[in-house]
């Protein structure tokens, strides 16, 4: 199976302070794929996701070795600002967090700090855009006045996904974007995620591990910091490679 | 010990708890009651002032002005009204020696003189009639009439003596005390007269301090709370800066007045006495009750606003002014007001850059001399007359008023922002 690599992990490690939280995660993340990342609470998943797009610089302790090169590029490097490393990597969190703002504000204010618009007819196709990708313009075409935290959780979600592909990045990171959802909301998502991996690549952290085996094509499982193994989510879920990631997914611990 | 007798307890416990809490709270209440009812009592009868009706005269000959002439009106304000006051002060009582006729003249108010030319002054048609005036009384004949001064005590231990009485009672038959809204409380200055003292002078200058306190005190306190709470490393240096703003807020007020009076007026060589200086003492008081009400309004914004804003590609800056500034306004608003609230009741640090003064004329410009409320409540205070205390009751019940209303802006100001989205 060949891919185009977007993005490559190379002996990624994380300190919080004195505690190390990654080892040596080497890891490659292909083009327009979805990417699951599992294991148990306190794994490192999130720690890992959340460096791919610098934000655990904004933790004074979090200090990160190893490079992750994005189209071949590593965004550690001094001469990467980190606000336009988060343009082109989004990010959808694990609580839906629309702005206290309006529904069309949610959506234009990426665009609008990044200068995408150059009026407001060009920011209402980008709204409409933006929304119609994230299947929610039809729910909320008739009141984009109104405030987004006013949605149901699931709309809220949808929003925030909405909001992070109104500034047109490559990569999508998704950080248990389901796990405050209920499942009618969470298939929605899922769905949503099918048809986002045409435009975007995506990262997706998850609990579940039917979420991973429905979504992904390729499953990275950690614990304790350390990537046990990587491949393609049908080896992962049919036929591990690791006693432990076997252990894990029959929901043996966890 | 049984299960029922342990419920029993239990219950009888709960009982006994509640009962504190009310009786805590009925004992407050009435201390607050008793408070307002003592001040309100007193104070209440500042708002009227009894006048005396009196005949004057505006003769051409008693202003000095020849009988054909037609004088200006600035020919008018340059007369002579000794004559006019003198004779309309001693008329309205047949007097029979010297010392009775002083006794009359000092029923009248220290500023009749200047009530019978600013009539004339308004009606020039008036010059060369006789016309019936309502004339402010003394402060003495004042209390008399709303009743503070008791009629039966001997005569050497009161302000008023036997002859006045007379004179008073006489003129009360003939129905020409009356009383009326006090018109000097309210628009006039200071004065040694407490029939014609007001406030005016002080809630300006309050005003004045209030405004300066807030334009130095809101940016400078909202900046370092937005600084440190957002963008300071957390290290030993923003520790210590952290305390000592905690113990600066805890610092006596009247050490800011000592600061302001050593820095300000001495090193600096500001104005003494005026609102100004009055008004960076306060901002200098208020600022660590500002920083911490601010820095615990950015603390209640949820995390996850900053993360979203961030992972948008807002840059720190753009998050904070776009999203967490404005999510914690109203924290912040309603902190600023409950500070300057404190800042507007505040005497001791005023005192000390020499806002005690007595100041008659009512300040223009926050440069000028000025009192402010409640050290005009210290002052007058202290005055032994009857009339500086109803006087002080009705600026405490002002000072509460306006307490009260920015308390009140201030709640208004949380549930208003607040409501809007969350």
């Amino acid at each position: 199976m060949t891919m185009e690599e977007k993005i490559i992990a190379k002996d990624v490690s994380v300190f919080y302070g004195e505690k190390q939280a990654l080892f040596d995660i080497n890891l490659s993340i292909g083009k327009n794929k979805v990417t699951a990342l599992i294991g148990p609470s306190g794994c490192g998943k999130s720690t890992f996701l959340r460096c791919i797009n610098r934000m655990n610089d904004v933790i004074d302790i979090c200090k990160v070795h190893g490079e992750i090169e994005i189209n071949g590029k590593n965004i550690y490097d001094k001469s990467v600002d980190v606000v336009q490393l988060r343009e082109k990597v989004g990010m959808v969190f694990q609580k839906p967090n629309p702005f206290p703002k309006s529904i069309y504000d949610n959506v234009s204010y990426g665009p609008t700090i990044h200068g995408l618009a150059k009026d407001k007819t060009e920011m209402d196709q980008i709204v409409e855009h933006s929304l119609k990708k994230a299947a929610l313009w039809d729910e909320v075409k008739d009141r984009l006045n109104e405030p987004g935290t006013g949605l149901s959780g699931g709309q809220q979600q949808r929003l925030c996904i909405a909001r992070a592909i109104s500034i047109n990045p490559e990569v999508i990171l998704m950080d248990e974007p389901c796990s405050a959802l209920d499942p009618i909301a969470t298939a929605k998502i899922e769905d949503l995620i099918g048809e986002l991996k045409e435009t975007f690549t995506i990262v997706i952290v998850t609990h579940s591990m039917s979420q991973a085996a429905r979504v992904s094509e390729k499953t990275g499982f950690f614990h304790l910091g350390k990537l046990i193994e990587f491949d393609s989510t049908d080896k992962i879920f049919k036929n591990p490679g690791n006693s432990m990631t076997q252990d894990y997914i029959t929901g043996r611990f966890g | 010990m049984t299960r029922e007798t342990r419920l029993k307890k239990r219950y009888a416990a709960e009982q006994r708890f509640r009962m504190y809490g009310i009786i805590s709270i009925i004992i407050s209440l009435f201390f607050v009651g008793l408070l307002l009812f003592k001040v309100f009592t007193g104070g209440a009868t500042a708002f009227i002032k009894t006048t005396l009706e009196v005949e004057v005269n505006y003769s051409k000959e008693l202003l000095g002005f020849k009988k054909t002439l037609e004088p200006t009106l600035g020919e008018i304000k340059e007369a002579d009204f000794f004559d006019v006051s003198y004779q309309a002060a001693t008329s309205f009582y047949k007097y029979s020696n010297d010392e009775e006729e002083k006794f009359i003249k000092i029923l009248l108010g220290g500023n009749y003189e200047q009530e019978i030319k600013n009539h004339l002054f308004e009606n020039p048609h008036l010059l060369g009639k006789k016309v019936v005036l309502n004339l402010t009384t003394s402060d003495d004949l004042d209390q008399l009439h709303k009743g503070n001064f008791p009629r039966d005590i001997p005569e050497d231990r009161r302000r008023i003596n036997n002859f006045q009485l007379k004179v008073y009672d006489s003129l009360v038959e003939q129905g020409k005390i009356k009383t009326k809204y006090n018109n000097y409380f309210l628009t006039h200055g200071d004065s040694r007269d407490a029939e014609i003292a007001g406030v005016a002078g002080a809630i300006i200058g309050s005003f004045f301090s209030i405004i300066i306190c807030l334009i130095l005190a809101f940016p400078i306190a909202l900046l370092a709370a937005v600084y440190l709470e957002e963008f300071a490393p957390k290290n030993r240096i923003t520790e210590i800066i952290e305390i000592n703003i905690n113990n600066l807020a805890a610092v006596p007020s009247i050490v800011f007045g000592l600061l302001a009076l050593g820095v300000l007026l001495n090193v600096f060589g500001l104005p003494r006495s005026t609102s100004l200086v009055g008004g960076i003492t306060l901002s200098l008081m208020t600022l660590p009750t500002i920083i911490i009400a601010c820095r615990a309004s950015l603390q209640a914004v949820p995390p996850s606003i900053r993360e979203g804003a961030l992972a948008m590609g807002a840059s720190k800056v753009q998050t904070v002014m776009h999203h967490v500034v404005p999510l914690a306004m109203p924290g912040t608003l309603s902190g600023t007001i409950i500070g300057l609230a404190q800042a507007l009741g505040e005497t001791a640090p005023l005192l000390l850059i020499g806002m005690v003064a007595f100041v008659v004329d009512v300040p223009s410009v926050p440069t000028d001399p000025s009192a402010s409320l409640p050290v005009q409540i210290y002052l007058w205070s202290e005055q032994a007359e009857r009339g500086f205390v109803e006087k002080t009751s009705a600026t405490i019940m002002l000072l509460l008023g306006f307490l009260i209303i920015m308390n009140s802006l201030a709640v208004w100001a949380r549930q208003k922002f607040e409501r809007k989205w969350i």
